[in-house]
């Protein structure tokens, strides 16, 4: 019932927030999922979803900063510089 | 997959691993609470990348091991009851109860439906008005808003033959009762980044400051463990017992508002019994009073008790970390996926379950 992995909205139906239903895709498959917890959820954001409704809209910029910590970390990883993780 | 295979660079995430061997003064060990960090530490090997001071132990977080016997018997109890079909997430089916699992209640004739999300089980009861549907809602707080959503728009829309089995429960709680053994050997824990998705993290600074261990949010991707397992080390070694938050990109600080507004109009915490490791107090949700008349347990009526056998499995030392699954005497011999002994090997979530798929017996 967990799928970890976040999916991109593809078609969002209907206006009213406790009842839109969107189309999101998980690398190739399409579900059915309920939007009543993310009213700021657009078409194109990628969603977490648990049991058929999405619980959090992923944060664009805060997965960029995450990465670039990834990419500065494991080159630092050489020197053996890894003290800075936190935060 | 785009949020998916940039955090999966395995070559950069070994030699992170590697250089957190200098950032360690002492041997540390680091719970994981959820069932599907575990698969994907299992899976990714993870743990055996880390250096040798970084112990990992897995922890209570899966939904599915947790569920206690007796629920399991109701739900078996209330499917073979004439004009019931029961839902369930396909994970239950083959979780041994003390009279066989839904799985057996099904080939004896019940009807028993899997379905992907509780609002699946509330269209079977539109579509079925003379039949009374049953959705068996197990799940940790990531699940809960979909659950209690789904008894919210029951009621909206009068759907009288709808009704819920309760067997949720609760990650904080759990992690007070690890902490308060005096067993306990866990240092630091990584918490459950779907969960804190939909709570938010401020439950966990007391329990962090009460019991003196870092707790880091952290995602499932093999660099967000690492990265969570490094923020807990340096935490570690810097004495302080914090809360952090390691995967932003998809957890705040409050969680989800709305998701936790719907689960406070619907559900109460209450004491739950956890498979194989006992009653946790105010560990669990059951439907409030107002929403009675969608509680299967009240439609229904508490089933009789089965007589319990001896439950051989272990799986109550795996969920508390004390063994890991290939150290209990059946794994991967009485014990499999296809017979399985206990739920850690049956559900997708589970510990036992992992260890078999990547991990196979050489022998
Ligand atoms: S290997 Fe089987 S018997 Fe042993 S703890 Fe896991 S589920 Fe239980």
């Amino acid at each position: 019932m967990c799928l970890a992995v976040p999916g991109r909205i593809e078609q969002i139906d209907g206006e009213d927030p406790l009842s839109r239903v969107g189309k999101v895709d998980f690398g190739g498959v399409r579900k059915e999922v309920f939007m009543a917890y993310v009213p700021e959820a657009r078409v194109g954001d990628y969603v977490i979803v648990h049991a058929g409704f999405a619980i959090s809209v992923l944060d664009e910029e805060e997965a960029r900063l995450t990465l670039e910590d990834f990419r500065r970390i494991a080159e630092l990883a050489g020197d053996e510089a890894t003290d800075e993780v936190c935060g | 997959m785009k949020y998916v295979d940039e955090f999966r660079q395995v070559p950069q995430a070994r030699r992170w691993a590697a250089a957190l061997k200098s950032s360690c003064s002492r041997d540390w060990t680091i719970m994981e609470v959820c069932g599907g960090q575990t698969h994907s530490i299992v899976r990714f090997g993870i743990d055996a990348i880390l250096p040798g001071r970084i112990r990992l132990l897995h922890g209570p977080g899966c939904p599915v091991c947790v569920t206690p016997v007796e629920r399991i018997d109701a739900a078996c109890a209330i499917a073979r009851q004439p004009g019931v079909i029961l839902c369930s997430f396909g994970d239950m089916m083959r979780v041994p109860g003390s009279g066989g699992s839904l799985f057996t209640a099904k080939s004896k004739g019940a009807d028993v439906r899997l379905v992907y999300s509780p609002m699946d089980a509330l269209r079977v009861a539109e579509e079925n008005p003379d039949r009374r549907v049953v959705f068996f809602a197990v799940g940790f707080e990531t699940t809960a808003p979909a659950n209690a959503m789904t008894v919210f728009r029951a009621r909206e829309k009068g759907i009288g033959n709808f009704s819920l089995l309760s067997s949720h429960v609760l990650v904080p709680p759990a992690l007070r009762a690890l902490l308060s053994d005096k067993d306990c050997r866990v240092n630091g824990f990584l918490a459950a980044g779907h969960v804190c998705a939909v709570m938010g993290y401020e439950e966990y600074g007391p329990i962090a400051a009460g019991f003196k261990v870092p707790i880091v949010v952290t995602g499932f991707e093999p660099m967000d463990l690492l990265k969570g397992i490094s923020c807990c080390v340096q935490l570690l070694e810097q004495g302080r017992p914090v809360v952090e938050n390691q995967y932003a990109r998809a957890v705040r600080k409050e969680g989800n508002r709305e998701a936790r507004k719907m689960i406070e109009l619907v559900f109460q915490t209450v004491d739950r019994n956890w498979r194989g490791i006992g009653v946790i107090p105010a560990s669990g949700l059951d439907l409030r009073p107002e929403f009675r008349d969608f509680d299967a347990l009240q439609v229904f009526g508490q089933p009789a008790a089965l007589p319990r056998q001896k439950e051989e499995c272990r799986s109550g030392l795996v969920l508390q970390g004390r063994i890991k699954p290939d150290e209990c005497p059946f794994f991967a011999s009485r014990c499999t996926p296809e017979n399985p002994m206990g739920a850690t090997m049956v559900s997708s979530e589970g510990a036992c379950a992992a260890y078999f798929r990547y991990r196979p017996p050489s022998a």
